[in-house]
């Protein structure tokens, strides 16, 4: 074999800490390497045309580069290996960065290291066999879970190029979090007028199957080929019957026991409920808790009224399953609340803003319900204690975000602009009210947003505190906020008649169980991770599923809607060949020296051990073997660990490989 | 990577950083220690701006303050800090460093008093109230402030007539001999 050998300084970052010349000058000696070289960059062009060409000159077989991690460049350098005629799984690459130049300080040592990890990798490319990767069909269907702005307009892209969706919401509607709010920044047009229409277009799409009041139970399977079974949670309302006529829900006796959802708990709904009157779909469902019926019995009012037979109290959970081939998740964020005693729960709660206790102390969706027109209010600012319009509000930014003491260390990103929005609105409508913002920057980066948060204190009169509120209390029926105006240097206390909180936007309670099911990766806050934050942000970096919206950070509508589309246009790309290529260093099973002891099968995590017969002439059954199913195996070596007369192998990284690789590092 | 300077000049930040083993700079100044401060009123600086002066490196203002002896160590700030800092050892750190330098300290009755105070933990292993006011009083001079709280507190039981010595009170006396500030 003839080994070409290419060290990467990677700008310095490698060139800093090894001694990039020593380290080809030494490969030189090894057997089999008749080329070694260095360059500067060797993912760029030039880079990659050093290679491509020593291959050609010199007929090489065989390629190591010694450069960056191979999740970043391996793809880049098999390309060339195989533009220049050579399998590409005869290169292989050494990690001088991340295993040598980024955690060394000397360089001495620091470059011999470098050169033990090239004769290692040197070792293992003369015993690699030329590859092919494994063709695999992909099916054309997107599953998208999330029904809120993100989820609907990553569906409908989807569904308007033509392919079908599966659209997958646990709430009784689609129209997420935007169905809730009342007028949108910077435009200040209304949230509704804008969202339902597109809920509608949802529902009415050939290619979307709406599935909402669902959830996602189980995910089997990879990219292009997924299993997916999904609950879809009993109404206790027979869609294909309701017509939506709203009469259940008037005549339910149950009026006053259980508070809406849809408006944050400001007011009440009946047990058979639409959570709104523009809900998609406009069908009810029976809250099982507080239903009469399901506590004892007695009341069917909903039966009696219900023209057309459609309330089924005897209605089950159903699993239904689907193919899908690409999946997005657009599951959202929830707000952080206040009232969370220390002891209840790793989230401290604020006790000096009175632990929720206080009735006219919001946080800002519920203050987006008083606002809003379809609100408890109708859209009049009346304070939820005794109903009377707010003189002087206060609202506090960042209650829960940059507070690594109570809350989170990360910016919210929405609060700064949805509070000025706030202030304005209430201005707007109570000219002879004041209202002030306790800020500690404004980060209004967008488009027209500073010039919109200017807007509020030049020509709306909204006074800005820059300090942070240290306590809220009651007294003589004001709260009395305390805080310090640090520009000023000066104390300020306010006796206000309402009080608005900022509240973090955090991950959704069980966002952590979701990508458990899907067995994707999540942050520390429960945030999904993207592979990478610059050049693959609406990626999972489980193949095949993108995310979309606010489940990935906070973010707000046009950032979800513009990762909404882009997370529609990775699907579709993955759509836009029949067949899938994977790799093939997967499990093999050598049917000699396996005994049928099936370990194998009780470790793979991916199900891909399937059983398999062998029979003489006869069709008489002499054995039973393992066998891999080319298409679940991710290559992930536990069943090559696990086999206990060495018959299972992992293709490309054989026993063989590993020794001689172990023997070269000795 | 280590990218630690060398030959790097000790500041006031580096002793303070010392002293309460922990950093300034985590302070984003959002000022709800001074809002919530039951005696930033008395205050010639408030309590935030005190950790920003050291942010600055402009430690005169900072020692020189009224601020850092009003400081009453109730932690309200401490407790309520976004940022974990503890306010009540930076100032305390600030007291001690301004007693090394000898700098003239604005506020002497209270440094008077922290003295009676610590003079009655040397002498008896724990405090001492009427040994407490006799000491403050002596050494101010004002003798007849606060009288009129003196019966109630007195029949309250606020203060005890005799001073009551813990059991190791000669290992207290050794503490303080060995690490006085003199």
């Amino acid at each position: 074999m003839k080994i070409g050998v290419f060290i990467c300084h990677c700008g310095e970052n490698i060139g800093r800490t090894v001694d990039c010349v020593r380290v080809a000058k030494a490969c030189s000696f090894f057997p089999n390497v008749v080329h070694s070289v260095e360059y500067k960059y060797m993912c760029s062009d030039p880079g990659q045309n050093m290679i491509k060409q020593a291959i050609k000159d010199l007929k090489l077989d065989g390629v190591v580069v010694g450069s960056c991690s191979p999740h970043m460049h391996e793809k880049t350098f098999r390309k060339a290996v195989s533009d220049a005629g050579v399998n590409p799984f005869l290169c292989e690459i050494a990690n001088l960065r991340e295993h040598v130049s980024w955690v060394h300080d000397d360089k001495e040592v620091a470059t011999d290291k470098a050169i033990d990890l090239m004769r290692f990798a040197v070792e293992k490319v003369k015993r690699n066999a030329p590859l092919k990767t494994i063709q695999v069909p992909v099916t054309k269907r997107t599953l998208v879970i999330g029904g809120g702005i993100a989820g609907i307009q990553a569906a409908l892209d989807v569904a308007n190029a033509g392919y079908e969706v599966v659209l997958v919401e646990k709430e009784p509607s689609i129209g997420g979090h935007m169905s809730q709010l009342s007028e949108t920044f910077p435009t200040l047009d209304c949230s509704q007028c804008i969202l339902t229409p597109r809920m509608v277009e949802v529902y009415q799409h050939p290619k979307i199957k709406l599935m909402t009041y669902s959830e996602v139970e189980k995910v089997e399977g990879f990219i292009g080929n997924f299993k997916v079974t999904i609950r879809k949670k009993a109404r206790f309302v027979d869609d294909t019957l309701c017509s939506g006529c709203g009469d259940c829900a008037i005549k339910c006796p149950i009026k006053k026991k259980a508070l809406s959802e849809f408006d944050e708990k400001l007011a009440f709904r009946s047990a058979i409920y639409v959570p709104f009157p523009q809900a998609v779909p406009n069908i009810p469902v029976i809250d099982k808790e507080v239903c009469t019926y399901f506590k004892n019995g007695k009341c069917s009012m909903c039966v009696k009224v219900c023209g057309r037979n459609a309330i089924k109290f005897d209605q089950q959970d159903e699993f239904i399953s689907e193919d899908i081939g690409a999946i997005i998740v657009a599951t959202g964020y929830k707000l952080y609340t206040i009232d969370k005693k220390p002891e209840a729960s790793e989230i401290k709660g604020y006790g000096e803003y009175g632990y929720g206790k206080y009735k006219d102390v919001v946080d800002g969706l519920q203050f987006e319900r008083i606002a809003s027109a379809s609100g408890p209010t109708s859209g009049e600012f009346q304070r939820p204690s005794d109903g009377k319009t707010p003189k002087k509000i206060v609202f506090i930014q960042c209650v829960g975000s940059r507070d690594e003491s109570k809350g989170f260390s990360y910016c919210s990103k929405i609060c700064c602009m949805y509070t000025a929005k706030h202030a304005m609105l209430y201005k707007h409508k109570v000219h002879d009210g004041e209202a002030y913002v306790f800020y500690m920057d404004i980060r209004a980066g967008g488009k027209m947003y500073e010039e919109f948060v200017r807007r509020a204190i030049e020509e709306d009169g909204v006074k800005y505190i820059r300090g942070r509120v240290s306590r809220i209390y009651e007294e003589d029926g004001k709260y009395i906020v305390k805080g310090e105006d640090t520009l000023a240097g000066v104390p300020i206390q306010i006796d206000a008649d309402m009080v608005v909180l900022a509240t973090a936007m955090v991950a959704q309670t069980d966002a952590p169980k979701l990508a458990q099911t899907i067995g994707m990766p999540y942050d520390n806050y429960g945030f999904y991770s993207e592979v990478h934050p610059k050049l693959r942000p609406v990626e999972s970096s489980t193949g095949g599923v993108f995310l979309a919206g606010a489940c990935n950070s906070p973010r707000d509508i046009p950032d979800s809607v513009a990762m909404a589309s882009a997370a529609a246009a990775k699907a579709l790309v993955l759509f836009g060949s029949d067949m899938l290529e994977r790799e093939p260093t997967i499990a093999f099973v050598n049917e000699n020296l396996c005994a049928g002891c099936f370990y194998c099968k009780k470790v793979c995590a991916y199900n891909a051990i399937e059983v398999k017969q062998i029979k003489d002439k006869n069709g008489n059954v002499i054995k039973e073997v393992a066998f891999v199913n080319s298409g679940l195996c991710q290559g992930c070596g536990t069943c090559n660990a696990t086999c206990p007369s060495k018959a299972i192998e992992l293709i490309g990284y054989t026993d063989e490989q590993i020794y001689a690789e172990i023997a070269a590092l000795m | 990577m280590s990218h630690q300077t060398t030959n790097h000049t000790r500041t006031m930040t580096d002793d303070i950083k010392d002293i309460t083993s922990q950093n300034p700079d985590i302070c984003y100044q959002c000022g709800k220690c001074s809002a919530g401060c039951p005696v930033r009123n008395y205050m010639d600086e408030a309590p935030n701006l005190i950790v920003r002066y050291i942010q600055l490196g402009l430690y005169d203002k900072a020692v020189n303050s009224s601020t850092i002896w009003l400081c009453a160590g109730c932690l309200t700030c401490t407790t309520r800090c976004p940022k974990n800092f503890e306010l009540a050892a930076f100032m305390d750190a600030l007291r001690e460093i301004a007693l090394k330098k000898g700098i003239k300290i604005k506020e002497k009755a209270i440094l008077k008093f922290h003295k009676a105070f610590l003079k009655q933990i040397k002498n008896h292993g724990r405090s001492y109230e009427l040994g407490l006011i006799r000491d403050y009083k002596l050494t101010t001079g004002d003798l007849m402030a606060d009288v009129d709280a003196a019966p109630d507190m007195l029949l309250k039981g606020k203060i005890g007539i005799f001073p009551h010595n813990i059991k190791g009170k000669e290992s207290i006396k050794r503490i303080f001999e060995k690490t006085e500030v003199k």
